[in-house]
């Protein structure tokens, strides 16, 4: 949603910036204009390197500036009161003696190697956490996304066509119960009633503790035990993945199926509706031809946005199943004050979210071409 | 003044006035209206008088432990012998004033800077829009959780981390609103008799958008709660022993066979934010401000 007004603020500057290279391009040569979707692209692609640098300095200034003593939070108050060399030692060894911005430089130049450096938590270094978390999250994401996006699109679209009547009012009523349940409570919910009482899925974890976790080549369970031939472990994660991703689908399903619904509305409403209708096209055609495409460029931002925040970690769900993905790796880092994981998950979520919101920008410009000319 | 669309001088004059003609009252005659109407009176009833309710104190461990429901702990008891019917509503002192409050603080200082980034254009609107930007990149709950890890647990830095993560959206709503009003003939022709920015943008603007901020203030309650609980239930908002919704299901979550332990702290936050969710839906039908949450 936040894209829908977003995008067209670039597209504004661009007659002024085309003709800044038009000039440019005349004094020499014949003008040289470059195609305007590539244009696009690339103004698209700065503001994401703005955006990385930003969300970078945010998570520096959040675990560099806001904590009163990053050294002391590492060990007991009582052993940082008795024994202040022993905080100097750490703080020296940290970092934290050299003034701000000179770390600020470090943390930086560190980034742009890879080096989150390392978890007080796990004793690793946080980007091998990361990666090793990562594709724990990605497979839930995936199935989570798909599930959502198929059935949002379908109630959503559904509730447009029969808006106002008690079908409308029943995918409505649903989708706000999606909405208002807090969803650590609808993570146990289903794990009491689907492992505790019913066994019909496995509970918390990836796999078994009896099992073996398939040889990794995509970090993915589900993919790997396939590759590796091995059935009893691809029932087991499926049966492991079933419940955080119903959960996790039922949870995401509220706000899209509403903003489906309301896109599809608002197409419909729109003139060049009107004009169709107007022009005696069967009202099938309509539908399908000119309110579900109308509608298809907010959702397609939207979807976008929901599998960026999938791919962030469900921090609740994740944590309620272990599931030792991004999210409960965040989580585990927040609690005990391990600043370099806090750190280096917000850094990585911000990353994959603006990351996502890039491709989904480019796509849109490619099906509009309002959105990359004005 | 009497020409421009809403008067400066009676600023919930609009507002009153399109309740009365959309019919808002009666729009929340629907059976949905009414169960959250009922319920959301019972829940601010419940954090008003709580006291007088409770049948125990929420804080006193004189019960066997883990009782199941029964005539006396109607909803059971928890690991160390609490009453959880009289914690349940003793959560709701704590959690509705502080949702409100956080509601409350961050329409307004989102829908200030907003204001000043939309009326005031440039650069600074160019600052401000990139930083709601970098805000977005985040998931709220991330950025909720890292900036109250940080800060130390507590109901006080969840409260501040709460407002950080929240002020972006209503910046960006505003701001969107106050484009297309800046360039319209009341506000113009007040800026021509004199008005400097900021008597311009209370007496003109503000009348205008206070509405929709109402509207969005009432739907975003819920998820202020909802945000609240979620930090509570990671251990980073009200810490234990005090009661509250959130940190109750958590205590529950170790002990499957005393489901009742978790059950009824989630059934309070379900229906205290559907409720509130049933007369957002209802308002913003009845004023038709469905474009409302869409500008973000």
């Amino acid at each position: 949603m936040t894209n829908t007004a977003e995008s067209a603020e670039p597209a504004a500057q661009s007659p002024e910036d085309g003709a800044a290279t038009a000039r440019k391009a005349g004094a020499d040569t014949a003008p040289k204009r470059r195609h305007p979707l590539a244009r696009y692209i690339i103004r698209r692609f700065f503001v994401c390197v703005l955006l990385v640098w930003g969300v970078g300095t945010i998570t520096f200034f959040l675990t560099n500036v806001v904590p009163a003593d990053p050294a002391a939070a590492l060990i007991s108050d009582k052993v940082a009161k008795s024994n202040p060399e022993i905080v100097a030692a750490i703080r020296h060894r940290m970092g934290l003696d050299q003034p701000l911005r000179v770390r600020y430089f470090i943390y930086f130049r560190n980034l742009l190697h890879g080096d989150l450096g390392t978890s007080s938590l796990t004793t690793n270094p946080v980007s091998r956490d990361l990666a090793r978390a990562f594709p724990a999250t990605l497979e839930l994401s995936i199935i989570v996304f798909v599930l959502t996006v198929l059935i949002s699109m379908f109630l959503g679209l559904l509730a447009a066509i029969h808006k106002k009547t008690l079908l409308d009012k029943i995918i409505q009523v649903f989708s706000l119960f999606s909405i208002s349940m807090p969803g650590f409570w609808v993570a146990m919910l289903a794990f009491y009633i689907f492992f505790f009482r019913l066994h019909w899925f496995s509970g918390g974890g990836r796999l078994d503790s009896s099992l073996v976790p398939p040889p990794t080549v995509t970090g993915m369970y589900l993919v790997d035990s396939l590759l590796n031939d091995d059935p009893v472990a691809f029932t087991n994660a499926l049966s492991h993945i079933m419940l955080p991703a119903l959960t996790l689908t039922f949870l995401n399903l509220g706000s899209l199926i509403r903003f489906c619904r309301q896109s599809a509305i608002e197409a419909e409403q729109s003139d060049y509706t009107l004009g169709a209708r107007a022009k005696g096209l069967p009202s099938r055609t309509v539908t399908i031809r000119y309110v579900f495409r109308g509608a298809s460029l907010p959702i397609l931002n939207m979807t976008g946005l929901t599998f960026g925040a999938l791919l962030s970690g469900a921090v609740l769900t994740e944590t309620v199943f272990s599931w030792h993905g991004i999210g409960e790796y965040a989580y585990n880092a927040a609690t005990s004050l391990d600043l370099n994981g806090i750190m280096g998950s917000g850094l990585l979520v911000g990353v994959i979210y603006i990351f996502i919101n890039f491709f989904v920008d480019i796509l849109c410009g490619i099906l509009d071409p309002r959105v990359r000319v004005q | 003044m009497s020409e421009q669309p809403v008067s400066g001088l009676m600023p919930f004059a609009g507002l009153r006035r399109r309740l009365r003609d959309n019919g808002f009252l009666k729009s929340l005659r629907t059976p949905l209206g009414i169960i959250g109407v009922i319920f959301v009176a019972f829940w601010i009833l419940m954090a008003i008088f709580g006291p007088l309710v409770e049948p125990y104190d929420p804080l006193a461990q004189e019960f066997d432990r883990l009782q199941a429901p029964n005539a006396t702990n109607w909803f059971g008891t928890d690991q160390v012998g609490r009453d959880v019917f009289s914690r349940v509503i003793a959560s709701a002192r704590v959690t509705i004033p502080i949702s409100v409050f956080i509601v409350v603080v961050s329409v307004c200082v989102g829908s200030f800077i907003g204001a000043l980034a939309g009326y005031l254009g440039k650069v600074f609107d160019e600052i401000i829009m990139r930083l709601t930007d970098i805000m977005f990149a985040f998931p709220s709950i991330i950025l909720a959780m890292i900036i109250s890890a940080t800060l130390g647990p507590g109901l006080k830095n969840a409260v501040i981390a709460l407002l950080v993560v929240s002020w972006p959206s209503y910046a960006r709503i505003v701001r969107s609103m106050v484009l297309t009003l800046k360039s319209s003939e009341f506000v113009i022709a007040g800026r021509l008799i004199g008005r400097g920015v900021l008597s311009s943008l209370i007496v003109d603007v503000l009348p205008n958008v206070l509405t929709s901020m109402l509207v969005l203030l009432f739907t975003d309650f819920g998820g202020a709660v909802l945000m609240l609980s979620n930090l509570s239930f990671l251990g980073l908002g009200v810490l234990p022993p005090d009661p509250d919704w959130g940190t109750m299901v958590q205590n529950g979550m170790g002990n499957f066979s005393a489901w009742w332990v978790a059950l009824f702290p989630g059934l309070a936050i379900l229906t205290l934010v559907i409720s509130v969710n049933f007369i957002g839906d209802a308002l913003q039908d009845s004023l038709d401000l469905q474009n409302v949450t869409s500008h973000a």
